[in-house]
């Protein structure tokens, strides 16, 4: 025993190292990866995003630089957290809190501890980040707009959140991504590639050099520029207009398919979204649940068409050769319809043909085309079907799958839709001739709708931008899309859209010198107000494009409860296409009426508790003149 | 005594197991103490290229101890003893500190640490005196004097606060017990080490309640019953020994009570112990996450992102175990350990073989005190006891750590070569 103590000794304690030495490394060890070993800092290094430009290369967005610290909770020493918080303009308990929570979010990844630090912090802040260990500055790139438009189309950048994190490991907390319009739709294209710098660390936290000589560095690359195919001005004129009213324009170059202005009212300024103000500007916009600032109403704002659809039953009437143009249809106030009847706002006895029915908007006239279409065959289901198929072809109730971020299908019915209706005929369905019943559009689509008229048959998928630097835009953007409607059969109707702007129902919105084509339209709408279904105004709905001959632009225009079309969206709309055509305004005194005159009362109406008077019986409010606060 | 074939009779297979611990040991104090730069050897400004020179020092120390002849370190044991305490209590008046140790002289630009040289000159004397023949290890006289000549040179040392140095003379123990201490010595301080431990970790009421079961339980299961004062001198016995610990642990200060805390987990509020290990567990829970990125392989010599970033505090002295770790991983490290145990087992063997009493003592301390550097050391860089600061014998940077241990060594290497001769 004597002579074998500190042998067992030696040997139990060999065993007990070995032991250890196979817990620590060969059991708790998991195959350290370079970005969990805290001896390496990752250092992302932010590229330049891309610039957007309008389409006659006017500067819209742009960066500035921002600065974020970091925490990483693991490496935080004791610090002076007075001097910290006077540094970061933030109080002792929300340190407290912010601290906390990035812990909870994970001890040892980088969580933003304050976000957006103005120049002036960061100069004094960074002199002094050496002494607070866990902690470092983060540069990032924020938006700036150069003009306080278009917020719903270039949309806006921010923070990541948990579900992005989850869909793209690219992201680390605190990145930026783009959260609607351009920005979020081109997001990729726009952000580049972020950087990668590996730093070995010594236990101060102080780095001593690169890793492995930057081995496993990567460099960052910068993003692309994008030009859109938005006219600026084009696009501030439409907003103007659109001050105080709801709703939306949509405005394309029909040879191309480009969006030349889309504007959604009301709308707010692109740079209240940026920076330390972001998150408490968009609380707010979107709490908004009446005004819907940050609905977009002409991609998601599906409404019925109204009037404007008469123009495509008259096409689909055309091409499937149930009337000609010279037909007459004699309108007495309306058309029996089965046992019912289909009122019209014609003079009793009106013979209208088809230039004359588009002209005066004659219910009579589309009821009587829309029930020979779907009785062509004998079987109302499979004309509706037929039907269905002709107005698809234009765009009209399906996804235009563009390159804008939201959107909406719309609806065009079909057989498959009245399945449940045991009985099917062309009498039940009537109101769809007149693009109400169950037919469904954005005004986007009505937009498209409008260029593939004036284009005589085909159009290009709208879309937003017209040039990516070193990229080509996307084919599905440049090769024409045909309708089911032959191009002789356009003319005629086309025609009568120049008579709704020369004798018809927007004889007073003409334009010297433009031969304007358009189509008024004035949609029933209803509100559930203390669960009682209750009629509001009309909306005030136009769509119009212009030359006549070789169409350079094609728009809708929707002002919700403006009334009948030619008040407020045709106004608008003349004064667009003036706009866009002349570069200038010779019809002042629209302009004035549309900048004077206010729906907000209009929309205050549903939510006044009080009844209310609508369309005719109203009474418009007239508003002073707004100074000139946009541009 | 035969000139010619001498050097045959050194032990080649401790010589052979001495270098590969000094080159693997030189070669993970290049990458603890490499600064990113250009590995440059003969600067002789970083630790790693003055540990070349001591390691080719140690060549001539090593020649020179071997050409003295064996009979020279009995003899003049005393001598060898007398002086280096006297280098020690030198200290007191010339000493220079270091990390609060009082342990080294400077001498121009090296300092020289002369605790490291006294273990060799303690285990000698020890030798010496044990195997005078008028020595008796069971008389209580001779345990005495023997205690004396172990303890001065240990107060000496801990006097100049290097606690980890002092600890190491408690491996004199095995030495003594080898040469026929009474068992009760064991016993009395394997119970000591018991009664603090619980002590510490479960209280004074009970300690004194297991003890009281325990003494009770013997007292009456014995058929002789002696008088009742033996249970309760007993029993006072390990009260005041607890009071003791209880006491002495209150005032400790403020670092090595954290460090003992930490061992025992003797705080029950995980935020103050995460507080605690954070502060004075840094090293330690550094060099464990060290040794555990090493992984079973390790990174490659060099390539220790840790090591390179000097987490590890002290790593190319105290915590170099922790750079075999990361670098050279579970199959290195394992080496090390296999190659130290070898080492230790070799000059053990070789102490019992050794025919003169002398020989066999020194050889026993020789071991013992390898073997306390080498537990402590390495149980302190993977967690398993609490931090103490002691070398890792021919690993650790430092040249009067190297040649003390390489004196203790060749000096055993050098009276095993004469055993054939000591008739």
């Amino acid at each position: 025993m004597r002579k074998i103590l500190l042998f067992l000794c030696v040997v139990f304690v060999g065993i007990v190292f070995t032991g250890r030495l196979f817990y620590l490394q060969v059991l708790s060890n998991k195959a350290e990866n370079i970005f969990d070993d805290n001896a390496i800092r990752k250092v992302y290094t932010y590229p330049k995003r891309g610039f957007v430009y309008d389409r006659n290369d006017k500067l819209l967005v742009a960066n500035q630089p921002s600065y974020d610290v970091m925490v990483i909770p693991r490496e935080v020493e004791p610090l002076d957290t007075l001097e910290f918080c006077s540094l970061l303009k933030i109080s002792k308990d929300q340190f407290i809190k912010k601290y906390n929570k990035a812990r909870r979010y994970s001890p040892r990844l980088p969580y933003v501890f304050v976000s957006h630090l103005s120049k002036e912090d960061y100069a004094i802040l960074q002199e002094k980040m050496r002494k607070y260990d866990g902690f470092y500055i983060q540069k990032r790139s924020l938006r700036q707009y150069e003009a306080s438009i278009g917020a719903n189309v270039l949309g806006d950048i921010g923070e990541v959140n948990n579900q992005d994190l989850a869909k793209d490991d690219y992201y680390k907390i605190g990145d930026l991504i783009g959260k609607q319009g351009i920005e979020a739709s081109y997001e990729k294209t726009l952000r580049g590639t972020k950087g990668i710098k590996f730093i070995q660390k010594d236990r101060f936290n102080r780095d001593i050099g690169p890793f492995k000589n930057g081995e496993y560095d990567v460099l960052s690359k910068a993003g692309k520029d994008i030009k859109t195919t938005i006219d600026a001005e084009l696009q501030s004129y439409g907003e103007k207009l659109m001050q105080n009213k709801r709703g939306g324009i949509i405005a394309i170059e029909p040879s191309t398919g480009e969006i030349l202005a889309m504007v959604a009212a009301p709308t707010y300024d692109p740079n209240d979204l940026v920076g330390r103000q972001r998150s408490k500007n968009y609380t707010k916009l979107f709490r908004d649940s009446i005004a819907k600032p940050l609905f977009n109403r002409s991609l998601q704002g599906v409404y019925e068409p109204g009037s404007p659809f008469k123009l495509v039953n008259a096409l689909i009437g055309l091409q499937e050769g149930i009337i000609s143009t010279d037909e007459t249809i004699t309108c007495y106030k309306g058309m029996k319809n089965g046992n019912s009847f289909f009122g019209c706002h014609c003079n009793y006895g009106s013979k209208n043909n088809m230039t004359k029915g588009i002209q005066e908007s004659c219910n009579a006239y589309f009821g009587t085309v829309y029930k020979r279409i779907l009785d062509k065959t004998g079987s109302a289901s499979e004309g509706i079907d037929n039907w269905s198929k002709h107005v698809k072809s234009f765009g009209l109730g399906d996804y235009l799958n563009n390159d804008l971020f939201v959107g909406q299908k719309g609806l065009i019915p079909n057989r498959a839709f009245y399945k449940k209706r045991k009985s099917f005929f062309s009498g039940n369905t009537i109101s769809n001739s007149i693009g109400q019943g169950q037919v469904q559009t954005t005004p986007i689509q009505l937009a498209n709708m409008t260029a593939a008229i004036a284009n005589r048959g085909y159009y290009y998928t709208p879309h937003i931008v017209k040039y990516i630097e070193g990229d080509a835009i996307p084919e599905q953007f440049t090769k024409p899309k045909y309708t089911s409607i032959d191009k002789q059969h356009f003319d005629p109707v086309i025609e009568g859209m120049l008579q709704v702007y020369k004798k018809g129902t927007a004889k007073y919105l003409q334009i010297p010198d433009i031969d304007i084509c358009g189509k008024t339209g004035t949609v029933e709408n209803f509100a559930i107000i203390d669960s009682v279904k209750t009629q509001l105004t009309d909306h005030s709905i136009f769509v119009a494009f212009a030359p006549k001959d070789n169409p350079k632009i094609a728009l809708a225009v929707f002002v919700e409860n403006g009334y009948f079309g030619s008040r407020f969206a045709g106004r608008i709309a003349s004064l667009m296409i003036e706009k866009y055509i002349k570069g200038e305004i010779t019809r002042k005194d629209m302009e004035d009426w549309l900048l004077t005159h206010s729906l907000e009362n209009e929309y205050a109406k549903p939510y006044s508790g009080e009844p209310f008077k609508i369309n005719r019986e109203t009474q418009l409010q007239v508003i002073p003149m707004p100074t000139n606060e946009t541009d | 005594m035969r000139q010619t074939d001498r050097h045959f009779k050194f032990d080649w297979v401790t010589i052979l197991l001495f270098f590969a611990l000094v080159i693997f040991g030189w070669l993970n104090i290049i990458s603890a103490s490499q600064t990113g730069e250009t590995i440059d050897y003969f600067s002789f400004s970083s630790p790693y290229s003055k540990q070349l020179i001591f390691i080719g020092l140690t060549v001539f120390l090593i020649i020179i101890i071997l050409s003295i002849d064996s009979k020279f370190y009995e003899r003049f044991s005393s001598i060898i003893y007398l002086a280096s305490l006297l280098s020690l209590a030198g200290l007191f008046l010339f000493g220079k500190s270091i990390n609060g140790a009082t342990s080294w002289y400077a001498i121009g630009p090296m300092t020289l640490q002369p605790s490291e040289f006294a273990k060799a000159a303690t285990a000698l004397a020890v030798a010496k005196y044990i195997s005078d023949l008028q020595t008796d290890i069971k008389r209580f006289e001779d345990q005495i004097r023997i205690f004396v000549i172990i303890t001065i040179p240990a107060l000496l040392i801990l006097l100049q606060k290097d606690a980890g140095s002092t600890l190491v003379y408690a491996s004199f123990f095995f030495v003594l017990y080898r040469e026929g201490l009474p068992k009760i010595y064991l016993i009395i301080g394997f119970l000591i080490i018991l009664i603090s431990i619980i002590s510490l970790k479960f209280g004074f009421l009970v300690t004194a309640i297991i003890t009281l079961i325990a003494t009770l339980a013997r007292h009456f299961t014995r058929h002789k019953r002696p008088s009742f004062l033996q249970p309760l001198l007993i029993i006072i016995t390990t009260l005041v020994i607890s009071f003791g610990v209880k006491y002495t642990f209150n005032h400790l200060p403020a670092h090595q009570k954290e460090r003992i805390t930490i061992w025992l987990s003797l705080e029950k509020d995980p935020v103050k112990l995460e507080r605690m290990k954070k502060r004075a567990a840094y090293n330690l829970n550094e060099s464990e996450k060290a040794i555990s990125a090493g992984g079973v392989k390790g990174k490659g010599f060099l390539e220790g992102t840790r090591t390179t970033g000097k987490f590890v505090p002290e790593q190319h002295t105290d915590y170099i175990f922790s750079t075999v770790g990361e670098e050279w991983g579970f199959i290195g490290s394992f080496m090390v350990v296999l190659v130290f145990i070898l080492l230790i087992l070799r000059v053990l063997h070789l102490a019992e073989l050794q025919k003169s009493q002398f020989s066999r003592v020194y050889g026993y301390s020789v071991a013992a005190i390898f073997f306390f550097h080498f537990m402590i050391n390495i149980g302190m860089v993977m967690g398993l006891i609490p931090t103490i600061g002691i070398p890792l014998p021919f690993f650790s940077y430092g040249g009067s750590g190297l040649w003390g241990f390489t004196i203790l060594l060749f000096i055993f290497i050098k009276l095993d070569s004469n055993r054939i001769n000591e008739w």
